[in-house]
């Protein structure tokens, strides 16, 4: 018989100690680690007493997306509304408390939403207990923001048993067959999503995915669309769809479950920024980068270089600070881009790594209108780059170093012989 | 086995395992990522790079005290492309549509790094008789990771075995498919047949720990 006054806690720490050094251990000992802080000291050396371990890193970063994921649940809501209603001919005022901020939209998020957080914390976890168990090692943080990404940068229909697939793909081989945790050279979210568009295309992409329920009423009498702005811009549809700058910033469109509203994840990267989580370097860069490249287009289509006939018309000449606001560019570089594992490390790195996120990112936009969304080939993309952007940035500093330690040997002090020995020793 | 020595035993077993040219000297990697998205193209081409290896073997190992050091690469090509266009001529003959899936694969036959490695390693010094199981082993082995990647790449990417609908139709919605499975259009595209031979390497390394290389 069990002692009631055991709190929950004492029973975690007694099985903790029972199972110590035993091949469950780790199990037992994350379970413990994530709900209560560590009990464990250092025994030996001399240690500096930090608060911001890994679990509250991630745990800031999931703080700064629960804004976003209820925005989303009441979002999707609304979106499968206004679809209903934009089919049946009834136009549709937006109203914050009147027809968004509703139990009716919330109860689709919860349904639907919902479902893909759970698929995706619980075999993620899974297999990390798993591999951590194996291969006897702690079970690492790593996943809590991952599996909180994944469900909101897929679209909100995808079938579950896909999202499960794509995890598994995701966990175990662009993370655990690195090592885990801090050793992945991709990001994991990423992966899973770059897994799911390769291998379900047409639940990943096109005009039926974005919102709720259109793929299930697809052909019959009562179907709605589900197009993103993104997807009409592709098309060369500017026209068609009527969705306001403020619509956009604020995020009532269609699109991935999460990335709609610019606002919010706006909200979340200063959160990050200023809790001195994620790089603003990185954000700012990457900021940068986009509006180039929209520049870069509006010029080329200013130019008279693309007429109206042209398939990237629409594209190019959607103004380029739009592109910051549709889309899941945004959230990829606010949550994905400043992934601190696979991004860029050094500071001068993080301009370049950004910047070519930015860019990247808007030229597969326009030039690819199979992908309409291109962060995620983008963030991968640079992912692969960063360890080689970070090599040059260090080999330029050795360099410049190099150069000033040769002017400084020259100095009259120093003989002529001892500066030629540092040199070559140097060399 | 009185037909084989053990020596002779070991030729040929040792290339489908331990000593596999694929995942574990990690040769002849392009072909196995190019054409084994269908399990019946995995085959023909594990067939035939068995004739060429089997046969080009034999031939380097009955010349070999007369090739002259010096151009016996030159030899080796020529060797081995006479026997590859004969299995291309064959093909479009006999099997217009999987040499056209085939395609250029075939000819590179002349390329892979196995054949010109056996030649090299192993037909330029031993008698005609071990060479030929010496290239039958590593053909084989070659073949068995071809035609594994191949069932897979087939069964999760188009749901068919060798053209076979073995999942149930995915258009119809039956067997699989009508409770919702579908197709991993992933499995179809080449890296994915890299990431099958990973994982074959990993599940053969963790199942025989000696296998994993220092570094």
């Amino acid at each position: 018989m069990r002692d009631k006054r055991l709190t929950f806690k004492k029973r975690l720490h007694i099985l903790k100690h029972r199972y110590r050094d035993k091949k469950m251990a780790p199990a037992f000992n994350a379970f413990h680690t994530f709900l209560y802080a560590p009990n464990e000291t250092t025994h030996s050396g001399s240690h500096v007493r930090a608060a911001d371990d890994l679990k509250r890193t991630m745990n800031t970063v999931i703080m700064a997306l629960i804004p976003v994921l209820l925005f989303s649940m009441f979002n999707a809501g609304y979106q499968h509304y206004a679809a209903i209603d934009a089919a049946n001919g009834i136009s549709r005022e937006l109203s914050l408390f009147g027809n968004f901020l509703t139990w009716d939209n919330f109860w689709i998020g919860i349904v639907h939403v919902l479902p893909l957080v759970i698929v995706s914390y619980g075999v993620g976890l899974l297999i990390e207990f798993i591999f951590a168990v194996i291969k006897g090692h702690e079970v690492e943080e790593g996943y809590l923001v991952t599996g909180m990404l994944v469900p909101l940068i897929v679209p909100i229909d995808t079938p579950l048993w896909m999202l499960a697939v794509a995890v598994a793909f995701g966990v175990v081989i662009g993370k655990e067959v690195f090592g885990g945790t801090g050793m992945n050279i991709l990001n994991p979210a990423l992966t899973i999503r770059a897994f799911l568009f390769f291998a379900y295309p047409t639940w990943m992409s096109g005009d039926k995915v974005w919102v709720q329920g259109a793929v299930e009423r697809a052909g019959g009498p009562d179907a709605i669309s589900g197009e993103t702005i993104l997807g009409y811009l592709a098309q060369n549809n500017a026209s068609e769809f009527e969705y306001s700058v403020s619509d956009m910033f604020f995020g009532f469109i269609p699109g991935s479950v999460g990335e709609t509203s610019a606002f919010l994840i706006l909200l979340g990267g200063l959160f990050l920024i200023f809790s001195k989580i994620a790089s603003w370097r990185i954000m700012v860069s990457a900021v940068i980068g986009a509006l180039v490249m929209g520049l870069i287009f509006n010029g080329v289509v200013d130019a008279g270089w693309i007429g109206e006939s042209s398939k990237f018309y629409g594209l190019m000449s959607f103004e380029f600070w739009k592109h910051l606001i549709v889309g899941g560019l945004a959230f990829g570089i606010v949550y994905m881009a400043t992934d601190p594992v696979t991004g860029s490390q050094t500071n001068r790195g993080k301009w370049f790594y950004g910047f070519f996120i930015g860019f990247i990112s808007v030229m597969i936009r326009v030039f690819n209108p199979a992908y309409p969304e291109g962060v995620f080939l983008a963030i991968l993309l640079m992912n692969v780059f960063a360890p080689t952007i970070d090599h040059y940035v260090v080999r330029g500093n050795v360099n410049r170093r190099l150069k000033r330690f040769k002017n400084a040997t020259v100095h009259p002090k120093t003989t002529e012989g001892e500066g030629a020995k540092l040199q070559v020793e140097t060399v | 086995m009185a037909l084989l020595s053990k020596k002779d035993t070991s030729l040929i077993l040792d290339p489908l395992a331990d000593n596999n040219p694929i995942t574990i000297q990690v040769l002849g990697i392009c072909s196995a990522l190019a054409i084994t998205a269908e399990l019946k193209a995995s085959i023909v081409m594990a067939i035939s790079v068995l004739f060429v290896m089997g046969l080009g073997n034999v031939v380097i190992a009955l010349m070999r005290n007369v090739i002259p050091s010096k151009i016996r690469i030159i030899v080796q090509l020529i060797v081995v492309a006479s026997l590859v266009i004969i299995v291309d001529q064959v093909l479009k003959a006999f099997a217009y549509e999987l040499s056209k899936t085939l395609s250029v694969f075939v000819g590179l036959i002349i390329t892979n790094c196995i054949i010109m490695g056996r030649f090299e390693a192993f037909a330029l010094g031993n008698g005609p008789y071990r060479s030929f199981l010496d290239g039958v082993g590593n053909a084989a082995g070659y073949g068995v990771i071809l035609i594994l990647v191949g069932f897979f790449r087939e069964l999760l990417g188009s749901g068919t075995l060798l053209g076979i609908p073995v999942l149930g139709d995915p258009i119809a919605k039956t067997g699989l498919y009508s409770i919702g499975y579908e197709n991993n259009g992933f499995m179809l595209l080449s890296p994915m047949a890299l990431i099958v031979v990973g994982i074959i390497i990993w599940v053969q390394r963790s199942r025989n720990r000696a296998l994993i290389e220092e570094n």
